[in-house]
């Protein structure tokens, strides 16, 4: 079995499980943000007066973070109030973070955990060795009460990563590459590994780009098999789990092999991910808005790699350059490092950690007729904002330098 | 008796993502009243407009990708869409569609077979579409057993406080 199926297999009570099988499995973790309301609206349409485990239970605050509206406040505080009247403890509000990062940094995404949020995103914890899925409201109101939910077993595709990573060339444009190269269906349905000698030498943050963005491949869920570091990150929570391995010879549905050696960095034009080139081929195109944020390009190396290139140096005129950390923890850290001052002096605008403009709320949403480059995972018409906007999918680098220029522009002559 | 769907189809094309079936910027929104406004917007802003007494779409490969808003079944529901027949289907769209009991269906070569506008007759029962004017017959792919015991209950919540009763 696959180390996907055999977490299956504990959460379903089965001693084997396999591709196509429907299993009712007992869920680890589940997680509700903000846009979410409507959990608690089919929480009680089921008529249950509690939630079965209080403990298992997460909140998060960071679509909306803080506030932009009478409405959106409304909805939160219903909330608060559902988890106060619950006993729920973990309720990350609007100093928190964005609910990916935030888990992580809580020590609650661990190896062989079923890990179920309201988001889409949450292909992600595959990156601690977790079965990390995303579903809707009623799906989760029915886990709310009944602490299960049914799965289908699902077939198992590989991307092998091999070579050296160049200079100027992160996960963001690995994964780029693959999705541009397969297509944004190619894992429906599917769970994703990523393996090989490349995935085994990356750092946590990196291995979650590209499990974060599986869901850009259609997945359901993806997988990297943790490594010392990510078990020692661990370590420091104190906290019990099962690491599942692979067993040897596990036939994948398919197999894809990507070489990095020469990989340049990529952008995701308008309006599909799957809309991939190198950004030396995209045509210096003019940029009004730069972000960097968001579960997908948030983290602190995102920002560093932003600080490395701005230091001493001041972004293009006619260009706003937006930093969201994604979470406090990492702002805190930024500030420690000194990246913040180097950015703001930059010419960079610093917003509250939370997903914001990724998903065209608020905190920049962009205009008719705007082109923006972000760290995020989707650009879809009108996801930031004006159906009538522009939106371009890169590497913190790539944004940063970006930023500098004012138009799209490869970031590896401003890197050391 | 068979469960039988008539309605006039509206055709869309392959991944149709969730900001274009419910833009993001309405999330707050909570009524499905409310919700039901802004359907398919971010692809066709004439849509309700467009919409007949008995709609059933019909789209390309991967729809619904992208987020797990239940908003984007929640607005065709509201907006009175009767079904959704597409080549595939992103997977959280399809959940949340079953849960809500809004009847989805894959159907390989949908795109080529069926015109704009066209009225249809769906039996769920028998896993065929056939397009009333020329009498022509299209095989649906058949529905999991356990997925179609939750949308003949109407959706997940009433098959869940069936469930624990």
């Amino acid at each position: 079995m696959h180390a996907l199926e055999k977490i299956l297999a504990k959460a379903s009570g089965r001693k084997k499980v396999q591709a196509g099988d429907i299993v009712t499995v007992a869920v680890d973790v589940a997680g509700i943000n903000d846009l979410y309301l409507q959990v608690l609206q089919s929480f009680t349409k089921i008529g249950l007066p509690k939630v079965w485990d209080p403990d298992k239970v997460v909140f998060f605050f960071d679509h909306y973070a803080p506030a932009p509206t009478i409405k959106s406040a409304s909805n939160q505080k219903e909330m608060r109030d559902f988890a106060n009247s619950q006993g729920i403890k973990h309720v990350f509000d609007i100093n928190s973070g964005v609910c990916h990062q935030v888990l992580v940094e809580a020590g609650l995404s661990l190896p062989g955990k079923i890990v179920v949020i309201t988001d889409s995103h949450s292909t992600t914890h595959g990156a601690l060795g977790a079965f990390g899925t995303g579903v809707g409201a009623t799906d989760q109101a029915a886990i709310l009460a009944t602490g299960q939910t049914w799965m289908m077993v699902p077939e198992i595709i590989s991307m092998r990563i091999e070579g050296e990573i160049p200079k100027g060339v992160s996960a963001k444009d690995i994964v780029l590459k693959i999705v541009g190269e397969l297509g944004p269906s190619v894992a429906a349905y599917k769970g994703v590994e990523y393996l090989g000698e490349t995935v085994k030498q990356l750092p946590l943050a990196e291995r979650m780009v590209l499990c974060n963005m599986a869901v850009e491949l259609g997945a359901k869920t993806a997988y990297i098999q943790p490594n010392q570091q990510v078990l020692e990150y661990l370590d420091a929570y104190q906290k019990d789990y099962e690491l599942f391995e692979t067993d040897p010879g596990f036939k994948y549905q398919a197999e894809h092999v990507f070489d990095v050696e020469n990989l340049k960095p990529q952008v995701a034009l308008p309006h599909s991910i799957d809309n991939v080139v190198p950004v030396e081929e995209s045509g210096k195109k003019r940029i009004h808005q730069a972000f960097i944020g968001t579960c997908t390009g948030g983290r602190l190396a995102d920002i560093k790699a932003a600080a490395e290139i701005l230091k001493g140096k001041r972004i293009a005129d006619g260009t706003r350059l937006i930093i969201m950390p994604a979470s406090t923890k990492v702002l805190m850290e930024a500030i420690n490092k000194g990246y913040l001052q180097t950015l703001l002096e930059a010419g960079a605008t610093f917003s509250a950690p939370g997903c914001g403009p990724c998903l065209g709320t608020h905190q920049g949403i962009l205009a008719p007729g705007e082109a923006c480059i972000t760290t995020s995972s989707r650009n879809f018409p009108g996801r930031m904002g004006s159906t009538e906007a522009e939106v371009y999918v890169a590497s913190p680098a790539t944004v940063a330098a970006s930023a500098l220029k004012g138009y799209l522009c490869d970031p590896r002559e401003w890197m050391e | 008796m068979d469960w039988i769907i008539k309605g006039t189809v509206l055709k869309f094309s392959d991944n149709i993502d969730t900001d274009q079936i419910y833009p993001g910027r309405y999330l707050e929104l909570t009524d499905p009243k409310d919700i039901a406004r802004h359907a398919m917007e971010g692809v066709d802003s004439s849509f309700l407009k467009r919409m007949k007494e008995s709609t059933i779409l019909i789209a390309g490969k991967n729809f619904g990708c992208g987020s797990s808003r239940e908003h984007a079944v929640i607005t065709l529901l509201h907006a009175g869409v009767k079904a959704v027949i597409a080549e595939s289907f992103a997977r959280i769209f399809f959940r949340n569609a079953i849960n809500l009991g809004l009847p989805v269906l894959i159907c390989p070569g949908i795109s080529q077979g069926v015109e704009d506008g066209s009225l249809v007759e769906m039996n769920l029962t028998r896993g065929v579409m056939s397009v009333v004017e020329s009498g022509s017959e299209i095989k649906m792919q058949k529905i999991p057993s356990n997925v179609a015991e939750i949308l003949n209950k109407g959706g997940l919540i009433p098959y869940i406080r069936a469930s624990i009763k």
